[in-house]
């Protein structure tokens, strides 16, 4: 056997799986943390007022949870080895609806907007699954689209609201702790027994890993696309309904604008390849929270907003150049071992005539 | 056949040697095409035919040896360079733009024009002059991927001819033409022989090589086997040729007469055009049956049908009796149908996913979404086949990419023991893997047949089919050609049913004839 034993097997030589896999990004949380408090000494205080805690990193949960959201189902796509597009303008129409219709009862509200945004995510899973369009170009007619549909929702303008319901998601608070946390918190839960309670998680990273070989092991791929296109989805609206109640207003134009690029960056760096399999829903928060933390340490550094846009530049080249397929090959080839030689080309029949 | 025995020598290959890495795969190669031949190149999965094709193309860079084109030395670098020397080569795959129309494909780089801009209607006029020399009357204006695969391999092939080819290499150009435009295919290639070219044509169908060919070359090994007239090459000592190996030595080791099951599944007249021809099969019980055959003869192509992974065009599966539908895996999985694919890496194993991972897919797949397999049962499954199968080295967590190929293959084996399936049918099993894993694997397939299972083997391998299958069917062409039982299970008798010959030559030519008719 030419499958090289390296180490004793069964031997206890694995540390803890969790942490170390997550250790790269948990060291860039905990250091751009570090920044933070550096240039902004008063970072950690957290105060109480008003029933709500305040502190720059309530406002970094706080700020962060759309792009958690999104991260949320978006890592299920990209784990697929599709993409998804059009979480930010899928925010907009579930902002637009809910603010629409927030003079209803709150269940309607909320259940119109996170209707639409399944809507649209199935919408999405059809053209990928069914029509095979490839995902990108399929999810960028709805990223194009969906503003003009949040715009006709809205008529234009933006559109303000007071409902006290719909509100709750901008200003309210759970033992102090801001209803965009807590929701978002909810859907992190919720998102992980999906899909590590279910099979599902485990049937994504197959058809990321090996689409033919998970059809021919009679997973239901098509099927699964769909879900996970709905699931992203879902978690858009619920991002869109967070955005709104922030703002108390929908703003068809500017609600969830780029936001999908920092949910795909969240993905990526909590070490979800683009090319699908392996995922992580715990470290893409992460991701999500190590934006945050930069966008938060640099506006309050006082530097001006648009080193934000430089320095995360800066992240996004350094996280794709570490996926890039020669970089992980080389890397490869010094961590595998020597596999047996493949199809050969001398076989041994035959050899003696 | 035109027989020119004795035209002008146009390509010399002489003491051709290539290596990658360690491992040679071209010993010494010697090759002549003379004008006016279509000169068969053969061989089997590793015989060096498509090494050959690209040392002496300059895709690759050779060793040693020698390409003498017309009494000159060429050393092309690139494709390029061989076409201007006189030596164009048409894949199995079009290399032309099928969004581009036939006229602009044919002209390409070259076209016609005035003032510096092309001249699209002059253009597309020599394109039907030229294409009507090839027997085609089709409209150059509209795009070549409009047209049927046969049509835009003839345009690749007219585009490289009228590059000034005197040499025409084919690499397997009817792989993936049905048998009427294959009539086609061959025909032009005769009319191009007769004009004087010399023609390499590679290809796994041996019907038409004695349709269209008058001298064959066989590689075996990365060696030179020999060259031979075709007219005086029976289809045996081809075959044997091919193969390497001696008609006495044949043993059957199977305990002979041992009572056979009941029928599993019956499939009848199952076919998928341009992939494999209408066939029966029958499944029993505690049978072996194995399917032989030269590559490409639609073995692969068979089991794809029993499982679903292709839709068949026509054809009816019952199983234990019951009419069944099988669209799709995912039916042959409800009907506890398995199946291990010849392609490990791409169609099999999910690198990245651990070995436990691997073995519970199939069954947590028919198990479905919502009833996830607890991890305890995982690990309980992940052992129990590690064990039984003695995967190496024993870990449950190991990414299945790092093990060897042997223990993969026992792993996609225990993903589908694990589903407890009626049917297991095994595309290559022992492919690639080492001699230690090969007859444990074998072992295996005869214990698992002894538990009640129906396989369904594909081998290359004729020793080892002899050993375990009770029955086995012979395919040619696409086409079931023989069912051999018992007895009658010999190495040699399969090698004759692959051999037997049943279209005569002039059939053929007038098959062709009408054909082209046809499709003009």
């Amino acid at each position: 056997m030419s499958g090289a034993v390296h180490t004793a097997p069964g031997a206890t030589r694995r540390l803890p799986r969790i942490p170390r896999a997550a250790l790269p990004q948990i060291i860039a949380l905990v250091a751009i943390l570090a920044i933070d408090r550096a240039v902004s000494p008063g970072f950690f205080d957290i105060r109480m007022s008003g029933g709500r805690l305040f502190g720059s990193v309530i406002d970094v949960l706080n700020h962060g949870a759309p792009v958690a959201m999104l991260s949320l189902g978006m890592v299920l796509v990209i784990a697929t080895g599709g993409i998804d597009l059009s979480v930010g303008a899928v925010m907009a129409i579930s902002g637009a609806v809910a603010a629409t219709l927030a003079g209803e009862p709150l269940a309607i509200t909320i259940g119109a907007a996170l209707l639409i945004g399944l809507v649209c995510g199935i919408w999405n899973g059809i053209l990928v699954a069914f029509l095979r369009i490839q995902p990108i170009v399929a999810t960028l007619i709805l990223m194009v689209a969906g503003r003009g549909v949040a715009q006709l929702i809205t008529g234009g303008r933006i559109l303000t609201f007071s409902a006290p319901g719909l509100s709750w998601f901008g200003g309210g608070s759970v033992l102090g702790v801001p209803a965009a946390v807590v929701v978002t918190a909810g859907a992190i839960v919720v998102t992980g027994l999906l899909v590590r309670g279910t099979a599902l998680g485990l049937m994504v990273e197959a058809t990321g890993g090996n689409a033919r070989a998970s059809r021919l092991a009679g997973i239901e791929t098509r099927g699964m696309t769909v879900a996970v296109y709905a699931w992203s989805g879902v978690c858009a609206a619920v991002a869109g309904i967070l955005a709104a109640a922030d703002i108390l207003g929908a703003d068809a134009n500017n609600a969830g604008l780029y936001l999908e690029l920092d949910a795909i960056l969240a993905v990526v760096i909590g070490g979800t390849s683009l090319l699908g399999g392996r995922f992580s829903i715990g470290l893409a928060v992460v991701g999500a929270l190590i934006i945050q933390s930069m966008n938060t340490g640099i506006l309050l550094s006082g530097l001006p907003a648009e080193f934000n846009l430089v320095v995360k530049a800066v992240v996004v080249l350094a996280v794709l150049l570490a996926q890039a397929p020669r970089l992980r090959r080389v890397f490869a080839r010094s961590a595998a071992p020597p596999k047996a030689t493949e199809p050969a080309p001398a076989r041994q029949q035959g050899a003696q005539p | 056949m035109n027989a020119s025995p004795n035209g002008e020598v146009l390509l010399e290959i002489s003491g051709l040697s290539k290596s990658f890495g360690a491992i040679q795969v071209l010993h010494e190669v010697g090759l002549v095409l003379r004008a006016g031949e279509i000169h068969a190149l053969l061989g089997e999965n590793g015989a060096g035919k498509s090494t050959l094709i690209k040392t002496v193309t300059g895709v690759q860079g050779r060793d040693a040896g020698t390409v003498r084109l017309c009494g000159q030395d060429i050393a092309p670098r690139t494709t390029e360079e061989a076409v201007a020397a006189g030596l164009a080569t048409v894949y199995q795959e079009v290399n032309l733009l099928p969004n581009l129309s036939v006229a602009q494909n044919l002209f390409l780089g070259r076209q016609p024009t005035r003032f510096g801009i092309v001249q699209g209607g002059v253009m597309r006029k020599r394109a039907s002059a030229l294409l009507r020399e090839f027997g085609l009357d089709i409209d150059p204006g509209r795009p070549l991927g409009s047209y049927s695969v046969a049509v835009q391999h003839i345009c690749a092939i007219a585009r490289a001819v009228d590059l000034s080819a005197r040499v025409l290499i084919l690499d397997e150009p009817t792989a993936s033409l049905d048998a009427h435009e294959v009539e086609v295919l061959l025909g032009v290639m005769r009319d191009l022989a007769a004009r004087g070219l010399a023609i390499l044509f590679v290809t796994h169908f041996l019907d038409q090589v004695y349709a269209v060919c008058d001298r064959i070359t066989v590689l075996r090994n990365g060696r030179l086997v020999g060259e031979r007239e075709t007219a005086a090459l029976p289809r045996m000592e081809l075959i044997h040729m091919m193969l390497g190996r001696a008609l006495e030595h044949s043993v059957s080791t199977r305990d002979a007469g041992r009572p056979r099951g009941d029928c599993i599944g019956a499939f009848r007249d199952m076919s998928r055009r341009g992939s494999i021809d209408p066939f029966d099969l029958d499944l029993h019980r505690g049978e072996v049956v194995g399917l032989a055959g030269l590559l490409g003869s639609g073995r692969t192509e068979t089991v794809r049908l029993v499982f679903g992974a292709d839709k068949a065009d026509s054809g009816t599966a019952q199983l234990d009796g019951k009419s069944t539908r099988l669209h799709s895996p995912r039916d042959a999985l409800r009907q506890r149908i398995g199946y291990c694919p010849e392609e490990r890496k791409t169609e099999g194993i999910v690198a990245e996913l651990t070995v436990r991972e691997n073995i519970i897919l199939a069954l947590q797949a028919r198990r479905g979404l919502w009833r996830p397999i607890p991890r305890r049962e995982q690990d309980a499954i992940a052992r129990r086949f590690i064990k039984a199968l003695d995967i190496r080295p024993p870990d449950p967590e190991r990414p299945i990419g790092l093990l060897s190929g042997g223990n993969q293959q026992k792993a996609l084996l225990a993903r589908w023991l694990a589903t407890e399936p009626r049917i297991l049918i095994l595309d290559e099993p022992t492919r690639g893997i080492d001699v230690g894993a090969h007859a444990e694997i074998i072992q295996l397939i005869r214990r698992l047949c002894e538990d009640g299972l129906a396989l369904l083997v594909v081998s290359s391998e004729l020793d080892e089919i002899v050993t375990y299958a009770d029955r086995v069917l012979v395919l040619r062409d696409r086409k079931q050609v023989a069912s051999l039982e018992g007895e009658s299970v010999t190495v040699s008798s399969i090698l004759a049913a692959i051999a037997s010959d049943d279209v005569a030559p002039k059939e053929q030519a007038a098959k062709e004839q009408v054909a082209r008719e046809e499709v003009a």
